[in-house]
């Protein structure tokens, strides 16, 4: 049967055909569908982990429990894996292990643009790569045979183009892996440093046997055309490739792209005259192909950075000029992505605007947003967790210089439980006398509202236990006078809360609690809640249009609110001071 | 010759909906078709833009500049956004309706005057269209992306496949008729 499915769909897909039982990931943009979708199959076992290294070891106990099993996450998620992949390199697998990686050329929506291409030779496992959908479904079955076969984890890397675009695929049946029988194997599963010594050859040797079955699976292929030009290829650049040239150049289209067949590549570039690699971001197929002596084209015509495409590759090796297009003289407006209206973070950080002498460091989120004018509110976004941990650091320089800012560190919930708990114990262990504020939506709401240990739901639809997050802000040891739960929505209540903070000279944790506004139960309740502006009494004073709320608009002089947008959660009514705007609705 | 349509808007617009029932009418005809989607984090009002290409068989799923046959716009700054993506002779779509950014809402920007009269000179092929008011007219302001869809289905020249099935199996039972009534005025249009 033919479906029309995304990347992640197919993927999801190939892992239920592939008779996969397990299934576990944190959500992170290109990657989350796949979880998402696999989900959906009541034979697999699927989970959101706290983070991706757990998310991976849960993964890692099922293959070596015997099952299929399956990590997904996107490419900075793998940095946060990065330490059970290494090593599992070395225990091999029992059933097998794919780990799902997502890249993201052109940073579409990450804070960098790492090829994760090359962890595949430096943590030593096989790698695959699908170029659309058929093949992601396809390679996705292959890759647990593989990992059982050779005893290795699979990397599966796939980028935002592969994830998100919708092609046709040929679905199969589900064929079940059954569960192995689990023999006690310390050698193998138990990495002692005497152990892992013994089982580095192993992995050595494994790499060998694959570099052979290399360079002849079906994966890497070559497609004959003129033979003037050879490209060597992988991923979706292959697309762009075969859409620039076609029929003009012939082809060595790599799926397996670790090990590679380097016999393969000799053979194809001994047979065409002038020969190109296409490959999006790092130079990872050319350093390789220039350490077997070939000569090639590539990333001194093809970019490093940014997204490729097929008119980037024209330009590049076809010497073609940029298309000519229309042009109008207006310029489109700037349309950067603002919390949305009614969003539960908005207030805390109208609060915190008031505040002089501070210095915020925030992580990743919806809150994240709070960066763009008119809150302008961060000094720094680094990574998961690092709200809190940095914020520890910069205040203690902060201490020797003896500048006198405070340091807000802003989190959200879900990056609370990610890698914020072991931030927030050493805050408290380094005696810190930051201020942390976790900003408590009740969901994962950035990568589109997952569930997470918060949220007493877990990715199957089953109810689950909640964690709370002020019982583990109490038991991890900040003190209970030092702690403010309070509801955003309340401004004065936040602003009070926040001022402590500011005052305090011992850490000090704010915890915001309102689930967020786009949560369809949340817009339920609020339905014909909103607030409006009355003319007579506005002095046009702008301060409801400070609060960065895209509801409220200065349209030929007079404040109008848009009540389609607007969730009557009545920030800008608290900020004005001429009690010009009124709420309609309980 | 393979074609591009790519279709530009505000989200919250509908303009995913709008793209698979397209695709899906595509994939009926026997056409090979790929689409690829961008659109921002879960806040609504980010810009989302799909790309869909169809044909004998297509490789990369990437419409680039000067290469869409079809630029939809269901918002006029997005239609200058993405004006470059439209190929030489093309056709423009676009919908005579202002969403404002936040720059715009602030007062920092102005949101630009007659982006229509600007459109329409260069581009020998415009289509403009008051799909929002058509929409509230017919008694659901919310069709209005399928009024375009009408419109986009004439001037691909596809009217012949069969979109109300296509409709039927996409939209909610209860708002399908309104929806195949828009249709119908967008390809009366
Ligand atoms: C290591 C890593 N994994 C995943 C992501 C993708 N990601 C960014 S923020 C975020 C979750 C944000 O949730 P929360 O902190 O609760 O904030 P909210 O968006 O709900 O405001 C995710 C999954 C990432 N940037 N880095
Ligand atoms: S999705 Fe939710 S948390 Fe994110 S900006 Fe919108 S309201 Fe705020
Ligand atoms: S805050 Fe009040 S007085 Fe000031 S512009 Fe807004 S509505 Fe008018
Ligand atoms: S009440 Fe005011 S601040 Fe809140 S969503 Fe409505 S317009 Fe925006």
């Amino acid at each position: 049967m033919k479906k029309f499915l995304t990347g992640n769909e197919a993927i999801a897909r190939g892992a239920y055909e592939a008779g996969c039982l397990l299934a576990a990931a944190y959500p992170g943009t290109p990657s989350t569908e796949i979880l998402e979708n696999i989900s959906q199959y009541s034979e697999i076992y699927s989970e959101w982990s706290p983070n991706e290294k757990v998310a991976l070891e849960v993964a890692s106990g099922a293959s070596i429990a015997g099952s299929r099993a399956l990590a997904a996450m996107k490419h900075v998620g793998l940095n946060v894996a990065s330490d059970p992949m290494f090593t599992m390199a070395y225990t091999g697998v029992n059933g097998g292990l794919v780990v799902v990686n997502a890249d993201d050329p052109g940073l579409h929506s990450s804070q960098n643009e790492q090829d994760n291409r090359l962890v595949a030779p430096h943590a030593k496992v096989l790698m695959l790569e699908p170029s659309d959908g058929q093949e992601c479904l396809d390679f996705v079955k292959a890759a647990f045979a593989l990992s059982e076969e050779f005893d290795s984890p699979v990397l599966f890397r796939v980028t935002t183009r592969v994830c998100h675009s919708k092609s046709i695929v040929e679905i199969g049946e589900r064929v079940e892996a059954g569960i192995k029988p689990y023999v006690k194997d310390p050698a193998k599963y138990v990495m002692s440093p005497g152990n892992a010594l013994k089982r580095h050859p192993v992995v050595e040797e494994k790499l060998l046997r694959a570099k052979d079955y290399s360079e002849t699976c079906p994966f890497n292929r070559i497609e004959w055309g003129n033979r003037k030009i050879g490209i060597i290829t992988s991923g979706i650049s292959y697309q762009h490739a075969k859409e620039v040239f076609g029929e003009q150049a012939s082809y060595l289209k790599l799926g397996m792209t670790y090990p590679l067949p380097e016999q393969k590549i000799r053979d194809f570039a001994a047979q065409v005259d002038t020969l190109y690699i296409i490959e999006e971001n790092d130079p990872y197929l050319e350093q390789q192909v220039r350490s077997l002596g070939i000569s090639c084209i590539g990333k001194e015509r093809i970019p490093i950075c940014g997204e490729l495409n097929a008119e980037i590759v024209r330009r590049a090796l076809l010497g073609e000029t940029e298309p000519k297009t229309y042009q109008v003289s207006q310029k489109p407006t700037a349309r950067p992505p603002v919390l949305c209206a009614g969003c539960p973070h908005r207030p805390l950080y109208v609060a915190l605007k008031k505040l002089k002498d501070i210095v915020v460091t925030g992580d990743i989120g919806c809150y994240t947003l709070g960066m763009v004018p008119p809150l302008s509110m961060l000094d720094t976004v680094i990574c998961m967790g690092a709200g809190i941990s940095s914020g520890i650091g910069f205040e203690k320089v902060n201490r020797m210089a003896g500048r006198k800012e405070k340091i807000f560190g802003i989190m959200g919930d879900s990056t609370f439980f990610h890698s914020g708990i072991t931030s927030l114990i050493d805050a408290v262990y380094s005696n810190s006398n930051m201020a942390i504020i976790l900003l408590d939506n009740s969901t994962t709401a950035m990568t589109g509202h997952q569930e997470n240990p918060g949220t007493g739901v877990n990715l199957m639809g089953q109810p689950a236990p909640v964690i709370d997050l002020v019982n583990v802000v109490k038991a991890v040891g900040v003190k209970p006078e030092n702690i403010r739960i309070v509801d955003p929505y309340d401004l004065a209540e936040t602003e009070k809360a926040v001022q402590e903070a500011y005052a305090s000279q011992e850490l000090f944790v704010v915890v915001t609690k309102q689930p967020c506004a786009l949560m369809k139960d949340v817009q339920k309740k609020r339905e014909g809640l909103y607030c409006y502006s009355d003319a007579e009494k506005c002095k046009k004073c702008k301060a409801c249009l400070r609060t960065g709320c895209p509801a409220i608009a200065m349209k030929n002089g007079t404040i109008h609110i848009d009540k389609a947008q607007c969730n009557g959660c009545t920030l800008c009514q608290q900020v004005c001071k001429f009690d010009a705007i009124a709420k309609v609705g309980e | 010759m393979n074609k591009s349509v790519m279709l530009v808007g505000v989200g919250g617009q509908g303009t995913i909906l709008t793209s698979k029932i397209l695709a899906e009418g595509l994939l009926g005809a026997g056409y090979d078709v790929k689409m690829s989607e961008i659109h921002g984090m879960a806040q609504r009002g980010g810009s989302v833009t799909t790309h869909i290409k169809y044909g004998e068989k297509v490789n990369s799923p990437i419409i680039n500049k000067g290469e869409a046959d079809v630029l939809i716009a269901f918002e006029k700054v997005e239609a200058l956004r993405y004006l470059c993506h439209l190929k030489a002779g093309g056709i423009l779509i676009v919908s005579d309706h202002e969403i404002y950014s936040q720059s715009v809402l602030s007062g920092t920007e102005d949101y630009p005057q007659e982006i229509i009269e600007s459109l329409t000179q260069a581009v020998e092929r415009t289509i403009v269209l008051q799909a929002v008011k058509l929409a509230e007219q017919l008694g659901n302001i919310r069709t209005h992306n399928i009024v375009l869809l009408g419109v986009l289905v004439k001037a691909l020249g596809l009217e012949q496949l069969d979109w109300v099935q296509v409709m039927k199996d996409l939209i909610p039972e209860k708002v399908l008729e309104a929806n195949v009534k828009a249709f119908k005025t967008g390809l009366a249009v």
